[in-house]
């Protein structure tokens, strides 16, 4: 299981946040050369960019490129940034499977001989993207993960953004169903108001009772939030050890179905109990419970 | 071999980058670099040294820059000095590293 529950944007011509990124707790960084730079700037720092991806030490931090629409300048950053291997594409405005194929077509071409395949998370911000989400989730396997952009979304069907976030509720339950569908993560939009903490908390705690599991960050400030309720606590660690005991009870009885405290314990429940004690395990809290 | 015609400039003055401004020199007139920065008396020659190798890959053998250093890492100017080569017109390859 990756861990992404926060990807922390740092814009791709800012040598100073470049080489910084690994060190302010997100999981992973996205270094953007899409809105982050201006159209002047994109040569100057699509090269800043593969030379942070060669020279920086981002440790344990998962290194994400968000490139350039399709349409614009991808090819060129396809070209560059793909040998210098970082763990994933952004790419932002898919429309479509047919996309995707063009993208990975680019991506062949541009790996070097026996370089690991550079994965894909697939930004969706258009009603046609939303519209086709789960066959752009299913395009290829290189994609990892599904994440939303509400801004250009909204801006695009015509709605306001509001604190309450009511009107990406359909888009957001359609990028969590097509993820789930194709088995992938499904991350969150940004929540672009850096001041706001109780903002923040409170769209992160929707998001994950929803479902998501990784938000996109754009300040480090917001980080320790996400994390703060994207972590299992310790009462669902309990309850997942709890659940994990049950089920190895109820095997040894030659039974596949346990109960606990009254309640049924069936597979997608052990499921969702082995997830929550991964995460603890790999956010560090394993024993948290005890 | 690759002469430099106009004047270019890449990188900015804020900390951690470096302005890069080439401009183009007289034949036989070699590489003029005009260095300003704050830590030029323990890296100045190491700044030149990139400076210097970057344009040996590229042939350019007649040229003035004026760089302004923000205490940039070395991965940092190269990538500034390819951006002004690139912008003068010579043909990186895509081989950058």
């Amino acid at each position: 299981m990756d861990l992404r529950r926060t990807l922390l944007f740092i814009p791709g011509n800012n040598p100073g946040m470049l080489q910084n990124g690994g060190v302010l707790g997100a999981d992973a960084v996205i270094l953007d050369l899409e809105d982050a730079v201006a159209p002047l700037e994109k040569d100057s720092a699509r090269i800043l960019v593969a030379h942070a991806l060669r020279n920086v030490d981002y440790g344990t931090c998962e290194t994400v490129v968000r490139i350039n629409p399709l349409d614009t300048f991808a090819h060129d950053d396809i070209a560059t940034i793909v040998p210098c291997r970082p763990k994933a594409l952004l790419i932002p405005k898919v429309q479509s499977a047919a996309d995707i194929k063009v993208a990975v077509e680019l991506m062949e071409k541009a790996e070097r001989p026996g370089q690991e395949p550079v994965k894909i998370i697939a930004l969706l911000e258009t009603p046609r993207g939303l519209a086709e989400a789960y066959s752009i989730a299913c395009a290829d396997s290189r994609i990892v993960a599904l994440a939303l952009g509400a801004e250009d979304y909204t801006a695009s069907i015509g709605a306001q953004r509001t604190s309450s976030g009511i009107e990406i509720l359909t888009a957001r339950s359609l990028v969590l169903n097509a993820a789930a569908a194709a088995g992938i993560q499904a991350l969150d939009t940004p929540f672009t108001d850096a001041n706001d903490e109780t903002g923040l908390l409170a769209d992160t705690q929707l998001a994950r009772q929803l479902g998501f599991s990784g938000k996109l960050t754009i300040n480090p400030r917001q980080i320790d939030i996400i994390h703060s309720v994207l972590n299992p606590d310790t009462k669902d660690i309990s309850w997942a050890e709890r659940v994990i005991k049950a089920i190895k009870v109820a095997a040894a009885e030659g039974s596949g179905v346990a109960s606990l405290e009254g309640k049924m314990v069936d597979a997608p429940i052990v499921a969702r109990a082995e997830r929550i004690l991964i995460m603890a395990q790999r956010v560090g809290l394993k024993g948290a419970a005890q | 071999m690759a002469d430099i015609c106009k004047v270019i400039q890449s990188g900015t003055l804020e900390s951690s980058d470096i302005m890069i401004t080439i401009s183009p020199a007289r034949k036989d007139s070699g590489i003029f670099i005009e260095l300003e920065s704050n830590v030029a008396m323990q890296y100045g020659d190491a700044i030149r040294a990139t400076i210097n190798q970057t344009l040996a890959e590229f042939g350019v053998k007649n040229i003035q820059i004026k760089a302004v250093d923000r205490g940039a890492l070395d991965c940092t100017i190269r990538a500034r000095m390819l951006t002004a080569l690139s912008r003068a017109g010579i043909t990186l390859n895509g081989e950058l590293f």
